[in-house]
């Protein structure tokens, strides 16, 4: 699009024009390709729930990175899609209406869109800290009341449908798993490219200026609420397209998926990933997602694991991964980047005994009752030994103290290759 | 029914100033640092766990002066080696880091102290009935606490009016923008402030504890009220959370006691129409809205008055 | 944008305008009339309320008492955005830019409702002539072109005031009005800065609150003085400088 109507301000170097397309390409490829690879059972569950992860990440970053709405409650969105997604497959089923299952998400982003276009007018007359508050009582709200509405929430045990009983589409039944698999994917790239979109519009580049500025944008002729609200629902929508694919995939939709943790994680997620590049809330979703289901069976205290990483990225590297990716790009051109690694290299060593000794601490308290010795990279430890205790201790004062000598050096090499690199012109 | 308004006033006005407790710590915080500290409740929480403990090993009254204390000195350490680092990167860092730490709270509680309720019980020294009122006994330990609470309410009064940090405090209530210009250390006050308030604010829980449920999601469940007490009177105004406390506490507690529902009223809708929303609205009890009363308030007062009831500031 | 039906009304016009913060008259009787075409500058000693003026003018805060008028139309109490769809754009007296933003994203956004793209989210951004070229020929004018790619949180202070009237002027707004646009700029980047301020408000009304007084002489065709909240003087910069009042009251003071 861009190639057609090019002016000498904008054009683009062929190039990154076909680095643009090679990534979406790509990702494409890898989405079509990973069951051939992976084709257990237990993964392809794990890809469906990573890629609905993803659409409900990106969606919350249209909220929390592109209009600077911080919601403690987005999952409302999310399971709202997922019930009116549920309540649909059952009236297609019962009415015998002839829409096959791939347009079933599209109901939940409906259900998702509506509810977010009724309450977000009211919730987005502020900003800041407010709108955090308001996002968090309206979620409570929403699901408290859904245990209430018993006719339409169906309750504790939630509303039940059956995928397999909607009108076949090109002969597929969606049975089997990998079917769901590529149903799941098929939504994620639309909407990954609806949301990518949005950002390239004039509203997206308005709800940038409004997270940056929202008093100037007055003086521009916008008003900064029209645009919180209409990102609001569009935030909505692909929350509840998110749903209604987990609807889909469980065949099932009940209140916790719109409940208090469920929003918490897209919070965390999206967050860890980075907010300020379009690709940060995928990396969340997927490193979160993957650590969700692998550490659950590894260990209790896997919230907890979470929580640290947040705190750690919240305090540390704000920008998250993407972030902290990024960040490498203009050292990369200037030719910079060789001078950093050494430090990093070095880092690594009382880095990762800092975190071992985090983990061994961790584990210690929760098994301390229960006796289960622990299995760190293979080397048992038992909780209530003191010298489990002295080795925990060992490597985190230890690792704490060393580690911060290194990070220092981290940041002194940084500070002369982003000179150099602010001299080639690569870094403003 | 006399009986139920007498008891209920006396449990609302119990709830309120428990709430004003943790608001009012979270109002100065606010007003001051421009934080919404999300692990307030967090705090209240530590406060039971800790009163909990401590009175296992040393008894209740030393424990409902050191639990304070030691909640006090965690917010201190949160203040001065977390929220002072994550200042420069603006207020919705600041917010998302206490985020963080409410969630690593609650996992870290449930893994020492377990996910069932605790077995904290009221001392003996205030186990009786203070007075019999109609057919009901009400605790002495219920007339302590409300005691305690006013107690803590008059102090803060006097604090803000008598003295130099109350005077900061205050002009940091009213100008906030001005909170920059106090002088060098500043950052003495506002560690100092957010101390106090998480000790408030566990104070609140040593109390409670006994009286309410002690488990490790009493920070989750009661979080969102007092955000909305916040919201509802005003982000950054005293009066208003002192209001909003007594009216969120009082409703609250009427909308637990009340068992009246629409179908009660009005008599049963006609059976044939079936289960619908209609059904679940007309025979639910008004105690079964009771967790709800607090959020419909808050949506009430956005549409009608979205600073709040006593607030001034547009953000 | 300036009704032809209108044309014979002032730009701007104050009439028994006052502002009161609690007990505190910020603003009393502010009179103030700004011909079709004029450069106006108010001046007037720190704390005389310019700044409160220009906020009161633009929407940002509402009068207490009075009415503003814009080419005829009454426009006190409306919305900072309504008025300026109406034609009145304004800068910051604090350099006031979108700071995560790119300096081509600035202007950018700043061209998108008058071009009439409004809260459009079905239109490519990047693919619209109209929109490109007006930003292309702003960030030519303010001498930007150059740091297109950069974030303006990044840009140099002198710079950012560049992006601040490359911003207020990128509507097409016919009054519009300057905050000290040269407040903390060394001699050279004044004169830039000034003569900048001359070849974009061409044929439009523009406001200007400054400080240093040979950019006003020099810029302005009209000048009103500002003291306590009140016009004590309103006149061509010869009126001015022979005003005794004026002398008295503020260039008394301050000549060096």
């Amino acid at each position: 699009m861009t190639a057609a109507t090019t002016s000498s301000v904008t054009a683009k170097p062929a190039g990154e024009n076909l680095r643009f397309y090679g990534i979406w390409l790509i990702g494409i490829a890898a989405l079509i390709v990973l069951p051939q690879v992976f084709s257990s059972g237990g993964s392809l569950t794990s890809f469906s729930l990573i890629g609905i992860a993803i659409v409900f990440a990106l969606s919350y970053n249209i909220l929390l990175g592109q209009t600077g709405l911080l919601s403690f409650g987005h999952a409302v969105h999310y399971g709202l899609g997922g019930f009116a997604a549920c309540h649909m497959m059952n009236a297609v089923v019962s009415r015998g209406w002839p829409i096959p299952l791939p347009f079933i998400p599209l109901f939940g982003g409906i259900g998702g869109l509506v509810f977010a276009m009724i309450i977000g007018w009211v919730m987005t007359k502020r900003a800041g800290t407010v709108f955090a508050m308001i996002s968090l009582g309206i979620g409570e709200l929403v699901a408290s009341s859904s245990l209430i509405l018993r006719s339409v929430f169906g309750g504790e045990s939630g509303i039940t449908t059956d995928r397999t009983a909607l009108p076949k589409m090109l002969g597929w039944s969606f049975g089997p798993q990998l079917q769901v698999y590529y149903l799941i994917s098929f939504w994620l790239v639309l909407s990954a490219i609806a949301m990518y979109a949005l950002t390239r519009t004039p509203l997206g580049r308005i709800s940038n200026a409004v997270r940056d500025n929202p008093e100037r944008v007055q003086f521009i002729g916008y008003d900064p609420h029209v645009v919180r609200y209409l990102a609001y629902c569009f935030a909505g929508f692909f929350a509840g397209v998110a749903g209604g694919l987990t609807a889909i995939n469980f065949e099932i939709a009940n209140s916790a998926l719109l409940g208090a943790i469920q929003s918490g994680l897209v919070l965390f997620s999206t967050f860890i990933g980075g907010t300020a590049f379009f690709f940060g809330p995928i990396l969340g979703a997927i490193l979160v997602t993957y650590l969700q289901l692998g550490l659950t069976n590894l260990t209790t205290a896997w919230q907890l694991y979470f929580g640290i990483i947040f705190i750690g990225i919240v305090m540390y590297a704000p920008g998250g991964i993407a972030g902290l990716l990024m960040m490498h790009r203009p050292l990369i051109r200037a030719g910079t980047l060789w001078t950093v690694i050494p430090s990093y290299l070095v880092a690594i060593v009382p880095t990762v005994a800092l975190a071992c000794g985090v983990i061994l601490t961790i584990e210690t308290v929760a098994r301390y009752s229960g006796g289960d010795p622990i299995n760190l990279f293979g080397i048992p430890f038992n909780p209530t030994s003191p010298m489990t205790w002295l080795t925990a201790a060992v490597l985190v004062v230890g690792g704490a103290f060393v580690a911060r000598l290194t990070w220092r050096r981290i940041a002194e090499a940084w500070d002369r290759a982003a000179t150099v690199a602010r001299d080639r012109g690569y870094l403003a | 029914m006399l009986e139920l308004i007498v008891i209920s006033t006396l449990n609302g006005v119990l709830f309120g100033m428990l709430l004003f407790l943790l608001s009012s710590g979270l109002t100065v915080i606010f007003s001051m640092m421009g934080v919404l500290n999300f692990a307030h409740a967090s705090f209240y929480m530590l406060g039971a766990f800790f009163g909990f403990q401590l009175t296992k090993w040393i008894g209740f009254w030393p424990a409902l002066v050191l639990a304070p204390l030691l909640v006090g000195a965690i917010g201190m350490a949160v203040e001065r080696y977390g929220l002072r680092n994550t200042h420069k990167h603006g207020h919705v860092a600041e917010l998302l880091l206490t985020f963080g730490l409410a969630f690593a709270i609650e996992e870290i509680v449930s893994m020492i102290w377990g996910k069932s309720p605790l077995d904290y019980r009221v001392p003996a020294l205030l186990d009786f009935p203070a007075f019999t009122i109609f057919s009901t006994n009400y605790p002495a330990y219920k007339i302590f606490m409300l005691a305690i609470s006013v107690v803590i309410f008059v102090a803060l009064l006097l604090v803000l009016k008598r003295t130099r940090v109350g005077l900061i405090v205050q002009a940091a209530l009213t100008h906030p923008h001005m909170v920059g210009h106090l002088g060098h250390n500043v950052g003495r006050v506002f560690m100092v402030v957010f101390g106090v308030g998480s000790a408030l604010a566990g104070l609140a829980g040593v109390i409670a504890g006994p009286a309410l449920v002690t488990q490790s999601d009493m920070a989750a469940s009661l979080g969102p009220i007092l955000f909305v007490v916040i919201v509802f009177g005003g982000l950054g105004s005293l009066p208003g959370a002192f209001i909003a406390s007594l009216v969120i506490g009082l409703v609250q507690t009427f909308a637990v006691a009340l068992d009246g529902s629409l179908a009660s009223a009005f008599g049963p809708l006609d059976p044939s129409t079936g289960p619908s929303v209609l059904t679940d609205i007309w025979n639910v009890t008004i105690a079964q809205v009771a967790p709800i009363v607090p959020y419909m308030l808050l949506v009430l007062i956005l549409i009608v008055r979205p600073m709040g009831l006593m607030g001034t500031r547009e953000s | 944008m300036s009704g032809a039906v209108s044309g014979k009304s002032p730009a701007i016009e104050v009439h028994a305008v006052e502002k009161r913060f609690g007990n505190v008259g910020i603003i009393r009787d502010l009179n103030l009339s700004v011909a079709q075409g004029e450069r106006h500058a108010i001046i007037g000693p720190n704390g005389a309320g310019k700044s409160t003026t220009f906020n009161l003018i633009s929407g940002h805060i509402k009068p207490t008492s009075g009415e503003v008028r814009l080419n005829g139309d009454l426009i006190s109490g409306l919305q900072p955005f309504e008025i300026n769809r109406r034609g009145l754009s304004r800068s910051f007296q604090v350099t006031n830019v979108f700071a995560r933003m790119s300096v081509w994203e600035n202007v950018r956004c700043a061209v998108l409702w008058a071009t009439g793209h409004r809260y459009a989210f079905w239109k490519n951004v990047d693919s619209l002539p109209e929109v490109r070229e007006r930003t292309a020929q702003i960030l030519d004018d303010i001498h930007l072109t150059h740091r297109r790619d950069v974030p303006a949180g990044l840009l140099t202070y002198a710079e950012q005031r560049e992006l601040e009237i490359g911003i207020t002027i990128a509507s097409g707004a016919t009054v519009v009005m300057l905050d000290e646009p040269t407040a903390g700029m060394s001699h050279a980047e004044t004169d830039r800065a000034v003569s900048l301020i001359r070849r974009l408000t061409e044929g439009k009304t523009l406001v200007i609150v400054e400080h240093d007084m040979s950019v006003v002489f020099g810029l302005a065709d009209r000048i009103s003085v500002l003291v306590y909240g009140h016009i004590i003087a309103s006149g061509t910069p010869e009126e001015i400088r022979r005003d005794p009042k004026v002398k008295e009251a503020y260039l008394g003071e301050e000549a060096h």
